[in-house]
């Protein structure tokens, strides 16, 4: 970069607008886009209003969170089911902001612009800060994730938006096709995340499982699915380790 | 325990069941930023069960989805999310060429085949 600026010369708002910037320059701008584009659709089909969507879009800002959280509470799951299965996706954010937060803090920052700034902090906007940020003056940092994040955001809200019209106004045919985004794009994302054996596993488990359980019309179908699946998957791998 | 979402406001449902149990990683992740070691165990197992549940929900969405796409027959729901995922297979594991392929079969399969 023939642009990075010395501290001196770089304000905050700037910082913030060279992420945001960054942000669109970025190519998870475009899966984003396309994904909450699904996730919209989906929060229309499932009977939620568009601010209630671009409400959780924002409160939320995890994409497997919110498909799990419509999807438990749109079919009546209950409130305790949809939580634990949210948390348990949600722990993989932890060691996300343990990584990222000693690369921007300086002593003078404050918890609660820690606290903030972590909001924004999900896979996309992850890997890019980890990207980015060495170009950017320790004192800038901070603003210049939020600008990233934000500049993440922003679209996400507008594709959410606009999945949910399109939802609500394309003919069957293409309104069943914005709808098919969200399982077909979270399979294929989930299987590239999958490097080690027992992740692949997890998923083939999961996606047998889950329907036995639900067919079963056992209690929580979807939280003990979840569990016995990763707990089948990990067995394996520990079985694979000790007979090594 | 049996609050479902029909219960309370879906706001306040949103907070609990969404938000909160999401944001409360972040909190801990800036208060105890100590590093996770991510091979732990632990750790290996609470990824297998976060993969296994959206997996879960993946088929789900599939087998019995909401709204629009329960107008598809399954039989081209099932093709072609099986052509998309060959395809992601196929072309790089590319996402995006997974996706593109995927609703290529269940438009091009809905208009061929479709009610």
């Amino acid at each position: 970069m023939t642009d990075t600026q010395p501290i001196e010369r770089m304000t905050s708002a700037a910082a913030f607008c060279r992420g945001a910037v960054e942000a669109g320059r970025s190519v998870f701008v475009y899966v984003l886009f396309g994904t909450f584009i699904g996730y919209g659709a989906l929060a229309h089909d499932l009977g939620f209003t568009i601010s209630w969507s671009l409400t959780s879009t924002a409160l939320i800002w995890a994409g497997p969170a919110q498909v799990i959280v419509v999807s438990a509470l749109g079919a009546g799951s209950t409130l305790v089911q949809a939580a634990v299965a949210v948390a348990l996706s949600g722990i993989r954010l932890m060691p996300m902001v343990v990584a990222l937060l000693p690369m921007v803090k300086t002593p003078k920052t404050r918890s609660w612009q820690l606290l903030a700034s972590a909001h924004f902090i999900a896979v996309s906007m992850w890997v890019e800060s980890f990207r980015l940020i060495p170009q950017i003056p320790r004192e800038r940092r901070l603003a210049f994730c939020n600008g990233l994040g934000a500049g993440l955001m922003v679209p996400a809200l507008v594709a959410t938006a606009i999945g949910y019209a399109l939802a609500a106004r394309l003919p069957t045919v293409l309104g069943a096709a914005v709808l098919f985004i969200t399982p077909i794009a979270f399979l294929a994302s989930t299987a590239r995340n999958s490097r080690l054996l027992v992740d692949k596993l997890a998923l083939v488990f999961g996606l047998v499982l889950a329907p036995v359980f639900a067919y079963a019309q056992v209690e929580l179908d979807m939280l003990l699915a979840g569990v016995t699946a990763g707990t089948l998957a990990y067995g394996c791998h520990r079985f694979r380790e000790a007979m090594r | 325990m049996s609050l479902t979402v029909g219960d309370i406001d879906p706001y306040l449902a949103l907070v609990l069941a969404g938000f909160l149990p999401n944001e409360v990683w972040r909190w801990l992740g800036v208060f105890f930023a100590r590093r996770i070691d991510e091979e732990s165990e632990v750790m290996v197992w609470v990824r297998a069960v976060a993969t296994a549940i959206l997996a879960g929900v993946i088929a789900q969405l599939v087998l019995t989805p909401p709204g629009g796409l329960a107008s598809v027959p399954l039989a081209i729901r099932l093709a072609a999310i099986t052509a998309g995922f060959i395809a992601f297979l196929l072309l790089r594991r590319s996402v995006f060429a997974g996706v593109l392929c995927g609703e290529a079969a269940l438009v091009g399969l809905s208009l061929l085949f479709g009610p």
